[in-house]
């Protein structure tokens, strides 16, 4: 397979924004590629290690901002495709029931 | 002693009475080595043993709790979050000092952000900080709490909130925190009482304390009638809701022996889960705007189609009424509602807003024809206002069902009713050729009242059982009864022990209401003798 580099973006739908969970999904996904993958909040960058949940947390990003990645490497256009879709997805979170705030 | 109360936000609700127990996190102290390489070598077995110790909780951790463990250990597993202490390491400062700098560094950056939750994030640094701090000095980081006690800090991490033993009973007091923070909600998945914001220096707590976290008050040194009241309070909580958890379950009959109809609102196919359907007859109102939320673009066709028939294979052939999309008012939609609206409450908003974005609505209309394949499911309207409107949605419903079937795909025409919410449809009921009518309390008596219920200086203005909605709901209440149709009511007041007693006089047989209320509901509906209730006021 060629060694490629893609980049795409989507928008971050998650009403509290890329927290604690989404950057462990996003993190740990990410490592499943071989492709090196970065991630910006802007396509003209800084981007950074899109493997390292540090690195993501601290763009502290919030819902509405749109996520900007690039990949490179033989199978970057199957992660990229992947992490899309887990950006668009939701992040397919469920059971977030417990955690909004009592009437405060 | 003198009785001192502080008041705080409630971070997780209830109420604790305990002795006070400051806790001061203890890492132990321990001696820099003057060697680089030494320095470097205790860091890395230090943050190993941290990775060890978390892995290990998370085994023993139910889902949420491993959840936020989880996060603590994809951060330690990285290395750039241990990479400036390493570096400062190699510059000759001792690890723990190397260590302590760095992670204050990365805790900053989160308390420096605009956004709540974010920085709440900066206490979960320090409880890796912490745990590391203690594997390098070679202490336990676990404090001895006796049970019970209401526990005071500045923050509490969450791993030690959770080598707390919380099993008999105790409550949580922060001076700061958060309610949006791990440890709330920790607290509030096993019920601890918890508030936090107290504001003021912990020196000030000592002695026994009673977190009052419905009323978000710590008050130290209770007195005797304080004490005596909580005592109390907690017998007949306790008492109240054993009653209630043993009502759920009875079908609900008035003291004549007169069966009224309980049926569930919700909002959310996971309330479903863990949930007895055999608690009710029915789901009186399922709102679908969560499905149109927090996602990339709207839920398709067969998104909605799969929602919608869990719900109903859930309710096992119990009666399932789904309202199609009630955005607009308190409840915009991006890309779907206007934003331009000076009185949304006045607006496009409900069946209007489904008139005004047709796609949206036939997609949801064809997504419940399929899904009423599977169950005994019904369609209700919001917010109709004039009887050509019930017409206009009747012929697309009709028009989507006929295009599903003749391409073969196999859908049924559900039956087809109206929410009652605008006045105008509750004087006009006699003409509205609706299968089934659903009061809706809420939004009739904000629109009765011209109170709305987001304006807390009029909101009690739009009382549910005032005179005049007492009228309406009479007079809804015969037209379905002269048209042989099902009326029920949802809302608020359905599921309220005061409204109920009126609610029944006006001849409704049928409520709708959130499952956490129906125990206590039923009890109301058991204590009414609908021989014995006074005449209403008859529509004029």
């Amino acid at each position: 397979m060629p060694n490629t580099s893609l980049s795409g973006s989507a928008l971050l739908t998650n009403d509290v924004g890329l927290h604690a969970r989404p950057s462990v999904k996003l993190t740990q996904l990410a490592k499943r590629f071989g492709a090196r993958i970065e991630f910006a909040l802007d396509a003209a960058g800084p981007w950074v290690d899109a493997k390292s949940p540090v690195k993501v947390m601290r763009f502290k990003a919030a819902k509405g901002e749109t996520l900007h990645f690039r990949a490179n490497g033989p199978d970057a256009a199957v992660a990229l495709a992947a992490i899309l879709a887990l950006v668009e997805g939701g992040f397919a979170i469920d059971g977030e029931t417990i955690s909004s705030p009592p009437n405060a | 002693m003198m009785e001192k109360h502080f008041a705080g936000r409630t971070a997780s609700p209830g109420m604790a009475l305990g002795p006070l127990v400051a806790f001061a996190p203890e890492t132990g102290t321990r001696a820099a080595s003057g060697a680089v390489d030494i320095e470097a070598r205790a860091l890395r077995a230090a943050l190993a043993q941290a990775l060890r110790d978390l892995r290990r909780l998370i085994e023993q951790s139910p889902g949420e709790t491993a959840d936020i463990l989880a996060f603590q250990v994809a951060l330690l597993e990285d290395d750039v979050l241990s990479e400036p202490a390493f570096a400062a390491i190699a510059e000759g400062r001792a690890a723990h000092d190397a260590w302590c700098e760095a992670m204050e560094a990365e805790a900053a950056g989160y308390e420096a952000s605009d956004d709540e939750y974010f920085r709440a994030r900066a206490a979960d640094l320090r409880d890796i900080r912490d745990r590391v701090l203690a594997a390098l000095a070679g202490s336990d980081p676990v404090a001895e709490v006796p049970p019970g006690a209401i526990v005071t800090a500045v923050d509490l991490a969450p791993s030690r909130f959770l080598a707390i033993d919380w099993s008999q009973g105790g409550g949580l007091a922060l001076t700061e925190g958060s309610a949006t923070s791990h440890v709330a909600m920790l607290a509030r998945s096993r019920g601890v009482p918890a508030i936090v914001g107290l504001g003021v220096d912990l020196s000030e707590f000592a002695g026994h304390a009673l977190v009052d976290a419905h009323r978000g008050v710590l008050i130290i040194d209770p007195g005797p009638e304080v004490c005596e009241q909580f005592e109390r309070d907690l017998r007949s909580a306790s008492t109240a809701r054993a009653r209630a958890d043993a009502a759920a379950l009875r079908p609900a009959v008035t003291l004549d022996g007169t069966p009224i109809r309980i049926l569930l609102d919700f909002a959310d196919p996971a309330d479903l889960e863990g949930l007895d359907p055999a608690i009710c007859e029915g789901i009186g109102l399922v709102r679908t705007e969560l499905l149109f939320h927090d996602r990339h673009g709207l839920p398709d066709e067969d998104e909605q189609y799969t929602v919608y028939r869990r719900i109903a294979e859930w309710a096992q052939d119990r009666p399932v009424t789904i309202r199609t999309l009630d955005a607009g008012g308190d409840k915009p939609i991006p890309g779907v509602t206007l934003a331009t609206e000076s009185n949304p409450f006045l607006g496009v908003r409900g069946l209007r807003l489904s008139f005004a974005r047709p796609d949206v609505f036939r997609t949801q209309l064809r997504a419940l024809a399929r899904a009423a394949m599977h169950g005994n499911l019904k369609i209700m309207l919001p917010m109709v206002t004039l009887p050509r409107e019930l017409a206009a949605a009747r012929v697309m419903l009709d028009v989507e069902v006929a295009a599903l079937l003749s391409a073969g795909v196999p859908a049924r025409r559900a039956s087809l009713g109206i929410m009652v919410e605008v006045p105008s449809a509750a004087i006009a009921a006699d003409q509205f050729d609706a299968d089934f009518f659903s009061l809706g309390s809420n939004d009739l008596a904000q629109y009765v009242a011209a109170a709305g219920r987001d304006v807390e200086a009029v909101a009690e203005l739009a009382d549910p059982v005032q005179p005049a909605m007492v009228r309406l709901l009479r007079y809804v209440v015969d037209v379905a009864r002269e048209q042989q149709i099902e009326v029920s009511l949802c809302g608020d007041a359905g599921g309220d022990p005061r409204a109920i007693p009126v609610l029944l006089a006006t001849g409704l047989r049928c409520l709708s209401m959130a499952p956490a209320l129906v125990g206590n509901a039923k009890l109301a509906v058991a204590s009414v003798d609908l021989r014995t209730l006074p005449a209403l006021a008859p529509w004029p």
